[in-house]
C-alpha cells in the first residue's frame, strides 16, 4: 500500500483559519504524552514553556533579540519562494553582511562618530545583498540550480568569516584567540529599553521590514510581478515582466534583509566578530517563512513563536531539568504539526492499494503534484 | 495578651530564622556547557563534576544546567536566565562565553562567575583551566614507542594556543623518545562532530599513521582505530568502552575537586576571584589507566607522569620552533603566559599553522 497527496479542488476556508489551533492542540496532546512519559507533570511543563518566557520583563526582550534576525530574513525569503526562486543561502548572505558591515569597527577602532552606526548598517546590508548577487547571476546568466549555489555559498561565508577572525582582523591583544576587537560605542546598535532588558533596535528593523514587504506584496506593481511570475511564468512573460530582473530583485532584497540581520546581530549582541555569529539563523528563517505562510505579517507571528520554543526549551532545561534533546523534540513536534496541518489544507490523503488498475496514472500525478508544491 | 504576643513574635522570629536559614542551606550552582552532555567527552566531564558537587553537598546545594549553548547571544542569554533564576555560582565551560559572562556579570555583582579556559577576570568572574598538555606529552611517549612507523595523526579543532600547545607537547615527548617521530595534522573545525572526525581519522590511517589521537570531544576517532586494529588515545574523558583493543590511556579531565572547593567557598562565605590553571599534580589532569602496551612503555609513561606530578614542566628547553630559531635555551622552562598566547609549532611538526 502506497500514501499518496492529491490537491483539494478547493481549500476550505474554515480550515484554514482553524489549522493553527488544530496544529497547537496536536502539539499539546503528543507533547503531554511525551512529557508524562518522562515522568513529569505536563501542566507545569506548557507552562515552563509557554507561559514562563512571556511572564517577565527581561525574558520579553530576549524574545524580542531570538526573533528580530529570524523575522528580518524570513520577509525577504518570502518575497523570493513567492516568485518561485529559492535562496537557501540566507545564512551566508547574513555572514557575509556581518563581515562587510563590521569592517569600519574593526579597522578604525578608534574612529567614533554618529556617523558609524548608521554606516555599517548600510554596509552590511550591501554586503548581503552583493553576496546574494552571485547565485542571481549564476541563475540568470547560466540559469544554474540556485538552491546548490546559494547553499553552497554559506560554507564558503563561514570560512570566510572564520579566516578573517583568525587571520587579517584577530583582536592583536586577543591571546591568539579568534576573535576581533570590541567594537566602540559608537558602532553600538542601542538597547531599546537600556534599564529593562537587552532588546535592541533590530526587532524595530524587523517589524519596519515587515511592514514594508508587506506594502510591496500587496499594494505596489512590483509585488503583482513577483506574485505573478512565481504562479505562472509564462504569463508573466506575456505581461511583459522579465524573469532575470526578478531574479536579481528578489535575491538581492533577501540578501539586504540578511545582512541587515547579520550585522544588527553583531552590532547589537556581540560587539565582535567572532568564528561563529550565528547559530543557524539563515536556516531557521526558512521555516520560519513558511510557518508565516510568506505573508509578512504571518510572519512576524510566526518569528516570535519559533522565538518563544528556544526560549521555552531553554527555561524547561533549568526549571523541570529535562535535556536539551526533549526540548528540541517538543519544539519539533511543534513544527510538524502546524506544516502537516497546512498541507492537509491544500492535500488530502489518498491510500492506494498495490493492486490498484490506475497504477500509471497514479504514479505519474505525484510527480506532477510535487512540482506543484514546489 | 503579652504572652500570646511574646508566643507569636517569637514564632514569628522562629519561622523567619527558619527560612533564612533553608535559603542559606539550599545554595544553587550551574553550569552552562557547549556540548551535549552525551558527548562523552569534554562536556561529559563536567557534568560529572557537577555530579560531584550534588555528591558531596548533599541537600545544601542544588545544581541546574544547560547544555548544547551556542557562543555568541544566545551565550549571554543562557547566563542572563540562570543568573535571574537565582544561581549564586554560574560555571561557564568553553572559550567562547567569556564576553557574555564579563557582560552578565557586571550586571549581577552578587553572583560569582568561573569561567574555563578564558582570561578576563573581574571581582566576580574567576577563571581556570586544566593543563591538558601535560597528559599530552606522556600520550606523545607512549606514541612513540607504540607506533612501528614513527607517524602519528593527530585530529585537531580550531588552532587556538590551547590545541598548540597540546600539538607541541605531544610532539616533545614522541621526539624524547624517537627524534625523527612524524605527526600528520587534520583540522576539523570543530568541538564536536562525529562524522568529520570519523573521516579525519580514516584518512589518516590511510596515509600511513598507526597511532592517532585528538583534541575533538567524540569517540568516533578512536572508534575507527577499533575497527582497524590500530591504536589510539581518548580525549577528556576515558573511552575504554569505545575502544576497548585501541584505547592506550585516556587525557582526562577531573573537575570534580575545583568544582567542589569553589561551592564550598562560596557557602563559606570566601570566595574570591582568582586564575588557576590546574595539572596533573592537581587532580586535575588524569591518565585512565594504561592499557594495550606492554610493562615497559607503561612503566614508562608513568615514571613521566610523576615526573611531571613533581613539577617538571614538558616545556623546558632546550626546544626549536619550527622554522628552526631557538625558542628555549638548554633547561629554560616555557613562562604560562607564552604557553597561553602559543601560536607556533616546534621543530619538526610538518605543519602549517592556519593564520
Amino acid at each position: 500500500m502506497r500514501v499518496e497527496l492529491v490537491k483539494r479542488p478547493q481549500r476550505s476556508a474554515l480550515f484554514s483559519a482553524l489549522s493553527p489551533f488544530i496544529a497547537f492542540a496536536l502539539t499539546m496532546a503528543a507533547g503531554a504524552i511525551l512529557f508524562l512519559l518522562l515522568g513529569i507533570n505536563p501542566i507545569s511543563a506548557f507552562y515552563t514553556y509557554f507561559i514562563s518566557p512571556i511572564s517577565e520583563v527581561w525574558q520579553l526582550h530576549e524574545l524580542t533579540i531570538k526573533a528580530a534576525p529570524l523575522i528580518l530574513i524570513a520577509v525577504g525569503l518570502a518575497v523570493c519562494y513567492r516568485a518561485n526562486i529559492w535562496n537557501i543561502g540566507a545564512e551566508g548572505q547574513l555572514i557575509m553582511g556581518a563581515i562587510v558591515g563590521s569592517a569600519i569597527p574593526v579597522m578604525f577602532p578608534a574612529f567614533e562618530s554618529p556617523i558609524v552606526l548608521p554606516l555599517c548598517l548600510l554596509l552590511g546590508m550591501l554586503g548581503g545583498a552583493a553576496y546574494a548577487a552571485i547565485p542571481a547571476v549564476l541563475k540568470a546568466r547560466f540559469n544554474t540550480n540556485e538552491i546548490l549555489t546559494s547553499l553552497m555559498l554559506v560554507y564558503v561565508a563561514q570560512l570566510f568569516l572564520d579566516w578573517m577572525v583568525r587571520g587579517p582582523w584577530r583582536d592583536p591583544q586577543g591571546h591568539g584567540f579568534p576573535q576581533t576587537v570590541m567594537f566602540n560605542d559608537s558602532a553600538t546598535l542601542p538597547a531599546l529599553f537600556p534599564v529593562a532588558g537587552r532588546a535592541n533596535w533590530g526587532f524595530v528593523f524587523a517589524l519596519v521590514a515587515a511592514l514594508a514587504v508587506w506594502i510591496l506584496m500587496t499594494r505596489l506593481l512590483r509585488g503583482f510581478e513577483v506574485r505573478v511570475l512565481g504562479s505562472s511564468p509564462r504569463a508573466g512573460r506575456f505581461a511583459g515582466f522579465n524573469f532575470n530582473r526578478m531574479v536579481f530583485f528578489t535575491f538581492m532584497l533577501s540578501g539586504a534583509l540578511a545582512g541587515l540581520a547579520g550585522i544588527s546581530e553583531v552590532t547589537g549582541a556581540i560587539n565582535q566578530l567572532q568564528p561563529t555569529i550565528s547559530p543557524g539563523y539563515g536556516f531557521t528563517a526558512i521555516i520560519v517563512a513558511f510557518l508565516g505562510r510568506l505573508n509578512p505579517l504571518g510572519i512576524v507571528a510566526a518569528g516570535l513563536v519559533l522565538a518563544l520554543t528556544y526560549l521555552g526549551g531553554e527555561a524547561a532545561q533549568t526549571a523541570l531539568g529535562i535535556s536539551d534533546k526533549v526540548a528540541r523534540v517538543f519544539q519539533g513536534m511543534l513544527l510538524f504539526f502546524v506544516l502537516g496541518c497546512d498541507t492537509l489544507i491544500h492535500y488530502r490523503i489518498r491510500f492506494v492499494g498495490l493492486g490498484a488498475k490506475a497504477r500509471g496514472e497514479s504514479e505519474a500525478v505525484p510527480a506532477a503534484k510535487l512540482e506543484e508544491v514546489h | 495578651m503579652k504572652k500570646l504576643l511574646i508566643a507569636l513574635m517569637t514564632t514569628v522570629a522562629g519561622l523567619s530564622m527558619a527560612a533564612t536559614a533553608q535559603a542559606q542551606e539550599k545554595l544553587k550552582a550551574c553550569w552552562v556547557y557547549v556540548g551535549p552532555i552525551g558527548d562523552f567527552g569534554y562536556s561529559y566531564q563536567h557534568d560529572q563534576g557537577r555530579l560531584d558537587v550534588e555528591k558531596a553537598f548533599g541537600d545544601k546545594v542544588e545544581t541546574a544546567y544547560l547544555e548544547n549553548v551556542a557562543e555568541g547571544p544566545d551565550a549571554e542569554r543562557a547566563f542572563e536566565r540562570l543568573a535571574r533564576e537565582n544561581c549564586k555560582i554560574i560555571f561557564g565551560t568553553s572559550f567562547g562565553f567569556m564576553d557574555p559572562m564579563v557582560k552578565v556579570a557586571k550586571r549581577f555583582p552578587d553572583v560569582k562567575f568561573e569561567h574555563a579556559t578564558g582570561y578576563k577576570t573581574a571581582d566576580n568572574l574567576a577563571v581556570y583551566n586544566a593543563r591538558f598538555y601535560e597528559g599530552r606529552y606522556v600520550m606523545g611517549q607512549i606514541a612513540a614507542k607504540m607506533s612501528k612507523k614513527g607517524l602519528a595523526g593527530y585530529i585537531v579543532s580550531f588552532p587556538i594556543p590551547e590545541v598548540v600547545m597540546g600539538i607541541n607537547s605531544f610532539m616533545l615527548g614522541a621526539q624524547s623518545i624517537n627524534p625523527d617521530f612524524k605527526l600528520k595534522i587534520v583540522w576539523v573545525n570543530s568541538w564536536f562532530d562525529p562524522g568529520k572526525e570519523a573521516d579525519a581519522a580514516k584518512a589518516l590511517f590511510d596515509q600511513g599513521a598507526d597511532i592517532i589521537t585528538q583534541h575533538t570531544d567524540s569517540t568516533a576517532p578512536l572508534q575507527v582505530a577499533e575497527e582497524r586494529g590500530l591504536l589510539g588515545f581518548g580525549q577528556s574523558s576515558d573511552m575504554i568502552k569505545f575502544a576497548p583493543k585501541a584505547q592506550l590511556t585516556s587525557n582526562t579531565d577531573d573537575w570534580g575537586p575545583y568544582y567542589v572547593e569553589r561551592v564550598q567557598a562560596v557557602l563559606d562565605g570566601t570566595w574570591k576571584t582568582g586564575n588557576v590553571w590546574l595539572g596533573i599534580k592537581d587532580g586535575a589532569v588524569v591518565l585512565s589507566p594504561y592499557t594495550n602496551m606492554p610493562d615497559d612503555v607503561k612503566k614508562m609513561a608513568e615514571e613521566t607522569e610523576a615526573k611531571i606530578a613533581g613539577g617538571w614542566n614538558p616545556f623546558t628547553g632546550p626546544v626549536d620552533k619550527q622554522d628552526g630559531t631557538p625558542w628555549l635555551k638548554d633547561g629554560e622552562v616555557a613562562d604560562d603566559e607564552t604557553l597561553l598566547g602559543m601560536n607556533f609549532y616546534v621543530k619538526g611538526i610538518d605543519d602549517k599553522l592556519p593564520q
